[in-house]
């Protein structure tokens, strides 16, 4: 007797969590319709979206600086012994590089954006949602939805492509240090395998797709914030669940997308 | 008189819970109108409905000869710059100081010199005398320097029609009556219609001309705070004495 019914509070809450599941899935398709109609309405808000480009570039800036760097230094200190292993050593920089370009650099600067920034929009748009500004904003003749959350959208999908070039060529940097350390190679030598290794082609798709997790991270972490509820604690819960989500969403799309990208150009 | 709201017949229910019911109301120009009522009885919910923050049921609710339930976007916010709002926590932009909240309105609507920002500004502040805090930051001033600071950024853009959701709750009696005072001067001075929800007797006392009190979503009594805190009706008496002891209760 106690058994089912605690089975059946176990399936009731399952029941409940992923009818809340569907239902920010519907909510945040809801509110990227209203992004890209608002987009294109004045007035642009362009003061509004330099200012966030701003700040979530030099907020971020410390963060990817050290990761990249580190993700150069030990994904190349990593293969070293692999690449000994089948004597393929003069091969290092150049797959090092490929790795680092085409997924790594891409999705670790994304996933630790969406950490940085994706938790800091929900708690200042929840933050702001509790304490009725946002309320305060609409009842003044302030569309609140474009000078809030447009802007946040549009400077996240913006910014995190510029990110993601400098981390790649921060992770360059890790990785000329390591093989300087393990092999003792001149920057030229260090240079021109990568060259030979990298094409460009192998920079597009990885870039590319910064554009989609940046707007992955803007518009989760705006949504959960935009509308939290229940005081503080809902400020609490939007800041967490948007890091959750973002992180989830930006894994999820970048299988999506690397299966379309090789399907598309097969031979990049 | 000029009727500035007129409000017929709003109802809002929130899923099954029936908040307000066929409630109507007139406030004529220059008028103070307060709205009492315990708490959950509908009364913020009725404010927001006259600004649209929340979109009754049905009803409608006419602002300066407008139904606002029929404007579309643009001409509702063309309503909403004439009219001004004070929030329960007066609701200031965290991330902007005293001077850019009080900017904000100006710089969004109108065209004016940053002189004659700087101006209006500094007179906004004289009015609710803060002139020190211009340049602080909302977490540096305390309850009632963020309602005078609120009330400010309300009026800067001269509202004829004003709209305050529980003024003076959370300040201590000598705050709530000095903001009180400040609503009623400031309306004189600014010849502001009023309408002012709480459940503050002392604050109703002040700036009441007329008042209504709500139960249970539909509106139970009005008239004037003599007529309603004198009246025999059982529900008022049980009302007000509850306020008046809880009144009494703050003033010692």
């Amino acid at each position: 007797m106690k058994d089912s019914k605690s089975s059946t509070r176990k399936v009731s809450s399952f029941n409940k969590r992923l009818t809340e599941f569907f239902i920010m899935i519907a909510g945040l398709w809801k509110f990227q319709l209203k992004f890209f109609k608002e987009l294109f309405i004045p007035p642009y808000e362009v003061e509004q979206i330099r200012k966030h480009m701003d700040e979530l570039g030099i907020k971020t800036l410390p963060i990817v600086s050290v990761t990249g760097f580190i993700i150069g230094l030990v994904i190349t200190m990593q293969m070293y012994p692999v690449m000994v292993r089948f004597g393929a050593e003069a091969f290092l920089p150049g797959s090092v590089g490929i790795s680092i370009v085409r997924e790594l650099g891409p999705v670790i600067t994304a996933l630790i954006f969406a950490g940085r920034v994706s938790s800091g929009i929900g708690a200042e748009l929840g933050s702001m949602r509790v304490t009725e500004q946002i309320d305060a904003m609409e009842v003044s003749g302030v569309n609140p939805f474009k000078y809030l959350v447009v802007t946040r959208i549009f400077a996240c999908t913006f910014i995190l492509p510029i990110l993601t070039v400098y981390v790649i060529f921060i992770a360059f940097v890790g990785s000329f240090i390591a093989v300087v350390l393990v092999q003792n190679m001149s920057y030229v030598y260090y240079l021109d395998s990568v060259i030979a290794g990298v094409e460009f082609g192998d920079a597009i798709p990885g870039i590319l797709k910064t554009f989609v997790f940046g707007f992955i991270v803007g518009i989760v972490g705006s949504y959960k914030g935009y509308t939290a509820t229940n005081g503080t604690e809902g400020v609490g819960k939007a800041a967490t669940t948007a890091v959750v989500v973002s992180s989830l969403m930006i894994l999820i799309f970048d299988m999506v997308l690397v299966k379309i990208t090789l399907w598309l150009w097969p031979t990049i | 008189m000029n009727i500035v709201v007129d409000i017929k017949n709003v109802s809002k229910a929130f899923g099954s819970l029936v908040v307000l019911e066929d409630v109507s109301l007139k406030v004529e120009e220059g008028e103070n109108m307060v709205v009492f009522g315990q708490s959950g009885t509908g009364k913020s919910v009725l404010l927001k409905c006259m600004v649209r923050l929340l979109e009754p049921d049905s009803g409608e609710i006419y602002i300066e000869g407008s139904n606002v339930l029929n404007l579309d976007h643009k001409e509702l916010n063309n309503v909403r710059k004439h009219l001004g709002f004070l929030f329960q926590g007066a609701a200031l932009y965290d991330s902007m100081s005293v001077r850019e909240n009080l900017e904000f309105p100006l710089i969004r609507h109108f065209n004016f010199t940053p002189k004659e920002r700087e101006e209006k500004i500094k007179s906004v502040l004289e009015k609710v005398s803060l002139e020190e805090a211009i340049d602080k930051m909302p977490s540096e001033l305390s309850g009632g320097m963020k309602k005078r600071i609120g009330l400010a950024r309300s009026i800067i853009s001269e509202p004829k029609l004003m709209l305050y959701d529980e003024p003076t709750t959370g300040l201590d009696p000598i705050t709530s009556k000095e903001i009180s005072s400040l609503i009623l001067e400031l309306q004189k001075s600014l010849k502001m219609t009023s309408v002012v929800v709480t459940h503050d007797l002392l604050c109703a006392e002040i700036i009441a001309d007329r008042a209504i009190v709500l139960n249970n979503g539909i509106v139970q009594h009005a008239g004037t705070i003599t007529e309603l805190t004198t009246s025999s009706d059982s529900f008022l008496r049980n009302f007000f004495s509850h306020e008046i002891v809880e009144d009494q209760n703050r003033r010692n």
